[in-house]
């Protein structure tokens, strides 16, 4: 089964890299466009198992290495169909 | 005084560090990153590089070799860890140290001679600085934006955690000296243990004349003299 986990900055957190590519945006003309924030989409191919355990799994994944606790926080979606 | 400086896939600063103890008197050796025993080390050295890859994040991958658990129950007992620029990041991942290191502001690597000033010189690391003037010691480094919360920076300053802030050659905390964006101007922590330390410049880079500074040894010798 497959899985997609997100990791951000936390919302505190200043993102360069957001704020140069919004800059990048705006000088192409995309006024509409507010703010930019740039983070990971990891794909992940997972052994079937009841949903339940799947997120715990992969919970349990992000807090020890798909993700640092002290900047960024995650998001985990899925099955995927 | 028995140093280790850890070689992990991707490490570049690990012969520097090597050289630089050995110039200051140390007996060195080095860690391979799949060793399992430090055994009768007092210092272990985590140099600067791009640990595998900096895949992911700075230090997250480094932080889970089998050496850093050793390094993790070493510095638990006590011993001394010194964990320079790419070092400094797998420490904070490692959890030994408090805060993050994120990209630099600008988004460029920074590659110069920084000032900066020694917060405490009550520690193992900094006891033997005995000038009053900043240090001039070099970074290298495109991730060193230190990053902490607010209740966990009130309690380093509360133990004086903070040991190096960049500062401008009069010594003042300036936002043009700071080269990355860094919370406060940090430039280097320590546990509150005070056996730990974190910091992005590089010392080893600054022990002779001949290379542009040598305030790189006041650290050093500081370690060598305890």
């Amino acid at each position: 089964m497959k899985w997609q986990i997100k990791v951000k900055l936390k919302s505190g957190i200043l993102d360069p890299q957001g704020k140069t590519v919004h800059h990048a945006l705006q000088h192409l003309g995309f006024q509409q466009i507010k703010d930019v924030r740039i983070g990971k989409l990891m794909e992940i191919e997972l052994e079937d198992m009841p949903e339940a355990e799947a997120r715990k799994l992969l919970e349990d994944a992000s807090r020890k290495l798909l993700a640092n606790p002290v900047v960024e926080e995650f998001e985990i979606e899925g099955p995927m169909p | 005084m028995k140093a280790g400086v850890v070689i992990f896939p991707g490490s570049n600063c690990d012969r520097d560090a090597f050289e630089a103890l050995k110039l200051m008197g140390y007996e060195v050796s080095y860690i391979w990153h799949q060793e399992t025993q430090l055994k009768g080390l007092d210092l272990v050295v985590l140099p600067g590089g791009f640990s595998y890859g900096d895949y992911l994040r700075a230090g997250a991958i480094a932080r889970f070799s089998p050496v850093m658990r050793e390094v993790v129950k070493f510095a638990h007992k006590g011993g001394k860890v010194l964990g320079i620029c790419n070092g400094f990041q797998i420490l904070t991942e490692a959890g030994l140290l408090p805060g993050a290191l994120l990209r630099n502001q600008s988004l460029r690597f920074v590659c110069k001679y920084v000032s900066v000033r020694v917060e405490n010189k009550n520690t193992i690391f900094t006891h033997r600085v005995t000038v009053e003037r900043p240090l001039r010691i070099p970074i290298a480094h495109g991730e060193g934006n230190y990053v902490v919360d607010d209740d966990t920076l009130a309690e380093m300053k509360a133990h004086q955690q903070i040991i190096f802030r960049y500062v401008n050659e009069e010594g003042i905390v300036t936002p043009e000296a700071n080269p990355n964006g860094s919370r406060e101007n940090i430039a280097g922590v320590i546990n509150r243990q005070g056996n730990v330390l974190g910091m992005m410049p590089h010392p080893e880079r600054a022990v002779e004349h001949l290379l542009g500074s040598e305030d790189g040894r006041f650290i050093f010798e500081s370690l060598l003299a305890e």
